[in-house]
């Protein structure tokens, strides 16, 4: 696909690229013209620095550990749950519990893991809001967010799948999952065939964000002989 | 026992956490999953009691009719007690 | 929205940007320490209507929602945010300057 060389959120060049007294990388957008919006979170963040509500630390802080989170976190546990019956079964029970176990730092968050099978494929949304399993997977992707995302989801998922270039066989029924209030759900999609001799470190390369949101289903990694653990 | 229920059908104005595509539409709950804070009272920073709440199946069907993409595919959904109506199981 | 008519779903993507990041921080610390609910950003979210949803970005509506609770809940006053505002647009033309970083 083709970059549009007009967005100006888009981050591919990195020469303007230096740190922030914060120690965050400048993006583009910081040298583009300040907006009205952006204004606004400067004076809000700066009101509360000095309302003692928070600190430029703590707000450092909190952006550093989403940024560590990631579909990494998530792909890990699909691939414990993949090697590991046992595990499996408790991700079932209770997937926050199971995250926490692996050492994910998901905070109060409570998790339930839908497993896709033969007959069942599993799809994630919320039509009221952007509910995301954002403490395991870091933070939606913008088209989770979007009204045709949100609309579409729990009216036609298969319109919808298809359009991500998943094609379900016939006798597959979709369950659609709409987050609308406090759980959040992860996807443990079905583990591919052909890949009995892989690793839990190996078959993490290919559980994808995507997968795990049900728009996807995992796939061998780029340059699937480079492994890289 | 297969426990059907109805999403009641009103529309006050304001923050309401059952969808509005649901309301009206009739599923089978699928899990209980325990008490929590009112959000309808914590949105608007109120005092907010627990209230029961439950994942609901619907089936497409259900939903919308003739035009469902497939009768039998499902969405579930989170919606507190207080938006439910128990309906008479019947023998199917 | 759940079951409108709505067009392909838009596939682009973008990196967020470090004033999105910080709009995302404040919302997670604000709740946290009890000054507001993401029942109350929600509600706030909803009550801005569809035309502010085609209009504004994401972290634009979320700046605005968590502006409005902070008000709400009395953390500081219109009058102080508009005085801040404005002497944010004095410190330069980019976010980077306005910002100080």
């Amino acid at each position: 696909m083709p970059h549009d060389h007009h967005d100006h959120d888009h981050s591919h060049d990195h020469s303007h690229d230096a740190l922030s007294p914060s120690g965050h990388p400048y993006r583009q957008d910081n040298d583009a013209p300040l907006t009205y919006w952006q204004r606004m979170e400067i004076a809000v963040r700066e009101l509360l620095i000095e309302k003692g509500v928070t600190t430029a630390a703590e707000v450092a802080a909190q952006i550093d550990l989403m940024d560590s989170r990631s579909p990494a976190n998530g792909a890990a546990v699909i691939a414990r749950a993949w090697t590991d019956p046992a595990f499996k079964s408790r991700l079932l029970d209770d997937a926050a519990e199971a995250s926490r176990e692996m050492g994910f730092d998901i905070g109060p968050l409570h998790l339930i893991a839908v497993e896709n099978t033969a007959d069942t494929h599993n799809l994630i949304v919320c039509t009221l809001c952007s509910c995301y399993p954002r403490n395991l997977l870091g933070l939606p992707p913008d088209w989770y967010k979007t009204r045709a995302y949100r609309s579409r989801a729990v009216r036609e998922p298969r319109a919808v799948l298809s359009e991500f270039g998943v094609a379900l066989p016939d006798h597959v029924s979709v369950r659609v999952h709409d987050s609308t209030a406090d759980m959040r759900y992860i996807v443990l999609p079905a583990r591919p065939a052909g890949t009995d001799d892989l690793s839990e470190t190996e078959l993490a390369a290919w559980i994808t964000r995507d997968s795990m949101i049900g728009t996807g289903l995992p796939r061998a990694p780029d340059g699937l002989s480079a492994t890289k653990a | 026992m297969v426990e059907r229920v109805r999403i009641r059908n009103l529309m006050p104005p304001g923050h309401v956490r059952a969808p509005a595509y649901l309301r009206g539409k009739t599923g089978v709950v699928e899990r209980r999953l325990g008490a929590f804070s009112n959000p309808e009272q914590l949105a608007y920073a109120l005092p907010a009691a627990p209230k029961q709440l439950y994942r609901v199946r619907f089936t497409m069907a259900e939903l919308w009719g003739d035009a469902a993409e497939r009768p039998e595919d499902t969405v579930d959904a989170e919606v507190y007690a207080h938006w439910l109506e128990e309906l008479p199981d019947h023998a199917t | 929205m759940g079951g409108d008519q709505a067009g392909p779903v838009p596939m682009e993507g973008h990196d967020f940007a470090l004033w999105e990041k910080r709009v995302d921080a404040l919302m997670v610390l604000c709740s946290s320490k009890g000054h507001f609910t993401v029942d109350g950003l929600r509600r706030a979210l909803e009550d801005m209507g569809e035309a502010a949803f085609e209009q504004h970005s994401y972290y634009e509506r979320w700046i605005a929602a968590i502006n409005q609770n902070l008000v709400e809940d009395g953390v500081y006053t219109l009058e102080e945010l508009a005085t801040r505002m404005e002497e944010v647009a004095q410190r330069g033309t980019t976010y980077a300057e306005a910002a100080h970083g």
